[in-house]
């Protein structure tokens, strides 16, 4: 009940402050332009000097492109946005003060915190659902419609990439008092993963490794990555929970 | 039962004592003022007692449940120094969800946020953004905040430093009307706000009592009297060298000089009342204002402060 409180508050936040609205419209415009982007690909190479010649080597794009372009710039700007959304998410309530008059309430800190995790989740499933619908249309009025069950499992992937980051986001967020400090880490963390994910092995239990297996989905390219699934999983719940544990012992 | 009990309360911050063994309680319905300088532990000792920070060493109670826990959070309403709040959230809204963290129905809490906007001045900008809010706005939504849970204790960290004037006096209004129903545990360093509202108080310096008893007590143990009087402005240059040589007499507490007023706190008064008005005719200064006046918490304070604290 009372997480329901707070994730009422932290919703209504997402709304006001354009969060929403500003995640909606980033994700609906790539999900929109990648197929077109990967369609117009061709045309835009020709208009380099000797471009003809370069247009005329490249096979015409197929759905394979406007899958890749999507997911490119999908996982891009959501990893981009969790962390600018998440970095001020605890942060900024702790040095305003406004976290300290709540907390003085019965309101448990896990509380707090899960309610944070749950509305920017709800904030990049609106998101990321907008971009789905946007990029599956796209795709099949230039290309042809791609596999409806593969296509909702390529972004469920996405969404799961983008929550791991946010979770990542909102420990640095909990860990530090200034906005500016927990973005610093969180972009620290992002660095690190990606460094990570180039890796052999390692790099198959990376997160980044979800969005190989979300393009076989849909396209037949690529390899299943339960590791990455598990470990993004595990990694999101972990930072859950050390949040929780950091912001107990915080005194506000 | 007492309303607050604090038991050998320490606090350090690295190699900082906020708190040094402080100790005292509050009885249930009073209005009690938590009086010290800056530094004092003041905002420490508040902070332990909602629960935002955990003391070093040392426990305390608040109606009756261990500061910090939740039963306790549950009876307690707190209103910080400079408190914060939403900035996209209007008033009506910050108060009806502060209801719902309490658990209260939806008609009890459209009722209480409807009481207490008007009691505290703010129906008519009920729907306005609190992001536009003076200073003084937000100290009075901050009032109401801390009274929706029709609080036991009510912790409230210099409520009216913040006010002009006319806030300040309508704040100090509702505290005095609070009397009786909750006890209030307020910390300020403005006497005049301890003077008018509170009927207990406690003087803590470098994070320790240094006394706490009723306010009128506390004057007639500690206070001693003192003499005003205000020179012409003709002879109004000559009071500090008159003062200069009054602070070394061994029936003179102390002399502080403002403009051509002075205060002449005294250890002996039938010595004061026969040496001091020759004492202003040697040095030449022309009286237009003499008085022996009442001794005031002013003067227990900044006696009692500057002596370090070791009177309890």
């Amino acid at each position: 009940m009372i997480l329901l409180v707070a994730l009422r508050k932290e919703i209504l936040e997402q709304a006001r402050s354009y969060r929403l609205l500003i995640v909606s419209l980033v994700f609906l415009l790539f999900g929109l332009t990648s197929p077109l982007l990967a369609k117009l690909a061709p045309e835009f190479i020709k208009m380099l000097p000797q471009g003809e010649e370069m247009a005329r080597l490249i096979p015409a794009p197929t759905v394979a492109d406007a899958v890749g372009q999507y997911v490119k710039n999908i996982s891009q700007f959501a990893v981009l946005l969790a962390v600018l959304m998440g970095m001020g998410a605890v942060a900024q309530e702790k040095d305003k003060g406004t976290a300290a008059l709540m907390l003085s309430k019965p309101l448990p800190r896990w509380a707090f915190l899960l309610a944070k995790f749950g509305a920017l989740s709800a904030t990049f499933l609106a998101g990321t659902a907008l971009a789905a619908i946007g990029g599956y249309y796209y795709t099949a009025v230039l290309f042809q419609a791609p596999d409806i069950v593969g296509w909702l499992a390529l972004n469920g992937l996405l969404l799961l990439l983008t929550l791991v980051y946010v979770a990542v986001t909102l420990l640095c967020s909990t860990a530090s008092r200034s906005m500016v400090v927990a973005g610093g880490l969180a972009f620290g963390a992002l660095l690190l993963l990606v460094m990570l994910s180039s890796l052999p092995v390692v790099g198959d239990y990376t997160p980044s490794a979800l969005l190989g297996w979300g393009s076989l989905l849909v396209t037949g390219t690529g390899r299943a990555a339960w590791g990455a699934l598990w470990m993004s999983l595990g990694l999101i719940a972990a930072s859950l929970l050390a949040s929780w544990v950091v912001f107990e012992r915080q005194e506000l | 039962m007492e309303a607050i009990r604090i038991e050998g309360l320490t606090k350090t911050y690295g190699s900082v004592r906020a708190l040094d063994g402080l100790t005292l309680t509050v009885e249930p319905g009073s209005v009690f003022g938590f009086l010290g300088p800056n530094g004092a532990g003041k905002t420490t000792t508040i902070r332990i007692l909602t629960g935002l920070a955990k003391p070093t060493g040392g426990r305390a109670w608040v109606a009756g449940v261990e500061a910090g826990k939740d039963d306790a959070r549950r009876r307690v309403g707190y209103l910080p120094e400079e408190p914060s709040f939403y900035p996209w959230m209007t008033p009506r809204e910050y108060l009806d969800h502060v209801g719902r963290v309490f658990g209260m129905a939806a008609p009890e809490r459209k009722a209480r946020t409807a009481e207490l906007l008007e009691q505290v001045g703010l129906a008519e900008v009920a729907r306005r953004r609190i992001g536009g809010f003076s200073r003084g706005m937000r100290q009075r939504l901050g009032m109401a905040q801390a009274l929706v849970n029709r609080p036991e204790v009510l912790l409230l960290d210099e409520p009216v430093s913040a006010l002009d004037p006319a806030g300040r006096k309508e704040a100090l209004e509702l505290i005095e009307r609070l009397r009786g129903g909750c006890t209030v545990f307020m910390s300020t360093h403005i006497l005049a706000d301890v003077e008018r509202v509170c009927d207990s108080v406690g003087i803590v310096a470098r994070g320790r009592l240094v006394t706490e008893a009723p306010r009128h007590e506390l004057v007639q143990r500690y206070a001693v009297p003192a003499f005003v009087l205000e020179a012409d402005n003709g002879s109004a240059g000559r009071l500090p060298g008159w003062a200069a040589g009054l602070r070394d007499l061994p029936w003179v507490e102390s002399v502080t000089c403002s403009g051509a007023t002075a205060r002449v706190v005294v250890r002996d008064v039938e010595r004061a009342k026969r040496e001091l008005p020759p004492s202003l005719h040697s040095a030449g200064v022309v009286l237009v204002h003499y008085e022996m006046v009442r001794p005031s918490l002013e003067d227990v304070f900044l006696r009692l402060v500057t002596e370090g604290g070791e009177e309890r």
